[in-house]
């Protein structure tokens, strides 16, 4: 037998991006076909680095599953962590302090900012610039450092407990928490100077990658994505959560949907979360970190039989979490809604038509995180 | 033996002697200069980027990239099995070649040229071309479809930049009345250097020569984030480190070419003229840097819009313009 005619017209050819490519930030393979260099079709191939996140959740207790949080989105490591834990205590109804709860937040928009910061320069580097990922690394290390001293690590942060915190927040740290956010505020404008009004810049990203509104609500686009859009639509504003409803900040809201506004979205939405961490440092009341008579890691927390969903605002969208519990000291089942991959998966509508070096950008522009994808 | 035969042969000696000289010379310099440029850019963008750059090897790190050219000269030549072996071992090997022809094209002082050429000009910019040649061998010969890319890409933004690139050194011409370089440079020592007279073609030929020696922001052929190596990417040892070495020689001799142009050549007070030609095409050659180390990369079809649809009509206009405003000389 002869092997089947391919059915592929001949002027097109296929280009495998990756697993191992400078561009597709992690082991993401893009199928590529190509006519000349533009794009006809795209297949995002995911699940190279697959780690069954989920099933190892039905084989350990609440506890011991707190260091996988941070491993799936290790650039938003914190804002996992505390989902996790937030989620088992809303399950088991463990009462959390005041004062950890204002820190969950200031900890975990000081995360947000580090992986907006990381963004900004990886994104840059897809578009060939090189020099603005130094200078992002530098003032994402001022964060990294901060939060270090706190948690004692940099980037899979494991501080969140059943009930508050694992460390306290140090009387020294409101003063250098300013001394960061300043040393930021310190670095905006040369980033509008060298970036928002450069030219090429502005050509690479105005009018690329424009997602639709209709794209958005198929795939289920979320986070700064759908923000550049032009919904409004944030975890921290339409289901409140933690002690988020007590700050003043405003969804950053972008309507072209293009690189551009993605962009733009990302770079507005730190300056909110300064704003909310110079109102959370305000308003940090005293007390104690972790509730009275919790060690925070019991190993043998019988949450009651139930079903618990909870969602939080990572830096890349909408993170839910589903715990089932039949009663026993391990979840009966975990279900992660991560971000990246609907953001990912909207690619395949968004690429076709653009150049090789456009899918680039907005592969750059999305935000993905490949390990958060798999699991 | 008779006396002309004792004449020929010291002729044929001389010449000889003088070419290998020569060759020894020039080859002799642009290896050091691959080397100082890599170290050069090394640090610049180290500086660029709030660091030191290489700082181990030697002070300052200055024998950095004699360490690294020594590890790439240890290192194994890979040939890919389904490559097309004849043109893939022959492309790094012509790259070089078109770029070592025009170096010893360019007078470096008012006194001494290796070569001197009537219309030196002209051959300088036809030589130029042929490494676009090399560059779509390598890139269709490694049969990958990055590297094909990246040679498809690098043709055409080559011949679109060789043509304001010549648009604008004619500009000079007629202001010079000749296509000799030390013609044109001589007729800069009369008057002022013609940056001053054509600012506009000194910047279409800076723009073009960034194009031409493929650097950011038109790296495009060799766009890492896209291509990962360009036509490059198959190559290795010192196949790979001759590519370098092209481009990095291509940068000075076409910032020389551009000094000469624009800027006065070797003209200047106190040092001698080579020193002079030197500073100058280094002074352009870190402009060159400090571009690549600032900007984004352009996308291939604004860069082929920019080159066609600004600099072209622009380069045409401002010869029109230098055409009626030059003084016709008797």
């Amino acid at each position: 037998m002869s092997a089947p005619i391919s059915t592929e017209p001949l002027d097109t050819y296929t280009l495998n991006m990756g697993p191992q490519h400078p561009s597709t930030h992690g082991v993401l393979r893009l199928k590529l076909t190509l006519r000349g260099e533009r794009l006809v079709a795209v297949e995002p191939i995911i699940g190279y680095s697959h780690r069954a996140h989920e099933k190892m959740a039905e084989n350990r207790s609440y506890a011991q599953f707190l260091p996988n949080t941070s491993r799936q989105d290790y650039l938003s490591g914190m804002i996992y962590n505390f989902a996790w834990v937030e989620a088992v205590e809303k399950l088991a109804g463990i009462a959390v302090p005041e004062r950890a709860l204002v820190a969950r937040v200031i900890l975990a928009e000081f995360n947000r900012i580090s992986s907006h910061l990381l963004w900004i320069g990886a994104f840059l580097l897809d578009l060939g610039a090189a020099t603005p990922f130094l200078y992002t690394f530098d003032d994402r290390e001022a964060i990294v450092f901060l939060l270090e001293s706190v948690t004692g690590s940099r980037l899979t942060y494991c501080t969140g407990r059943f009930g508050g915190l694992a460390k306290d927040l140090d009387a020294d740290f409101p003063r250098r928490a300013r001394a960061v956010l300043a040393k930021l505020k310190a670095r905006w404008p040369e980033l509008v100077d060298l970036i928002e009004d450069n030219v090429i810049f502005l050509q690479r990203t105005r009018g690329v990658g424009v997602i639709t509104l209709e794209q958005c609500r198929t795939w289920g686009v979320t986070g700064p994505m759908l923000r550049a859009c032009g919904v409004p639509y944030d975890i921290r504003k339409v289901e409140p959560y933690g002690a988020y409803p007590r700050f003043q900040f405003d969804i950053p809201t972008r309507p072209e949907g293009d690189v551009f506004a993605r962009y733009m979205v990302r770079i507005l939405e730190m300056a909110q979360s300064v704003r909310i961490i110079e109102q959370a440092l305000e308003a940090l009341p005293e007390g104690p970190i972790l509730a009275a008579g919790s060690s925070g890691v019991k190993k043998r927390l019988k949450p009651p039989v139930g079903t618990q969903y909870y969602a939080v605002e990572s830096a890349r969208g909408a993170y839910g979490i589903l715990i089932v519990s039949e009663g026993g000291t391990e979840p009966y089942r975990a279900k992660f809604r991560t971000p990246s991959y609907a953001n990912l998966a909207v690619m395949q509508d968004v690429m076709p038509g653009t150049m090789v070096a456009d899918a680039v950008a907005i592969l750059g522009s999305t935000d993905i995180v490949l390990p958060e994808i798999d699991r | 033996m008779s006396a002309v035969q004792a004449w020929l042969a010291g002729y044929i000696t001389w010449t000889l002697a003088t070419l290998l000289l020569g060759t020894v010379v020039i080859m002799g310099y642009l290896t050091f200069n691959t080397l100082f440029l890599i170290w050069l850019e090394r640090k610049v963008s180290g500086h660029i980027q709030r660091r030191y750059g290489p700082m181990e090897v030697g002070p300052h790190g200055a024998l950095q990239t004699v360490a690294d050219m020594l590890k790439l000269l240890g290192k194994q030549l890979l040939t890919p099995v389904a490559v097309d072996r004849f043109v893939y071992v022959l492309a790094p090997l012509l790259i070089f070649l078109p770029t070592l022809c025009v170096a010893s094209l360019i007078p470096v002082s008012g006194a001494e040229a290796f070569a001197q050429m009537p219309y030196g000009l002209i051959v300088i910019i036809a030589l130029s071309g042929f490494t676009v040649i090399a560059i779509f061998m390598a890139g269709w010969s490694s049969n990958n479809k990055y590297a094909v890319l990246g040679g498809m890409r690098s043709v055409s933004q080559v011949i679109a930049y060789e043509i304001p690139i010549l648009l604008a050194a004619l500009s000079v011409v007629m202001l010079a009345g000749s296509m000799n370089l030390r013609e044109i440079v001589a007729a800069q020592a009369r008057g002022v250097p013609y940056l001053l007279v054509q600012p506009v073609a000194a910047l279409l030929f800076f723009i073009g020569i960034t194009a031409e020696t493929n650097r950011a922001p038109f790296d495009i052929p060799e766009a890492e984030s896209e291509l990962v190596g360009g036509f490059h990417t198959e190559y290795s040892g010192m196949r790979f480190a001759l590519f370098f070495f092209a481009e990095y020689t291509n940068m000075l001799v076409l910032g020389a070419l551009g000094a000469t142009l624009f800027l006065g050549g070797w003209l200047g007070p106190w040092l001698p003229g080579p020193a002079w030609l030197l500073l100058k095409a280094y002074a352009l050659v870190f402009v060159m840097m400090w571009m690549r180390w600032t900007f984004p990369r352009l996308r291939f079809d604004q860069l082929m819009s920019l080159a066609w649809k600004l600099l072209i009509p622009v380069a045409l206009v401002n010869l029109v313009v230098t055409a009626l405003l030059v003084p016709r000389a008797g």
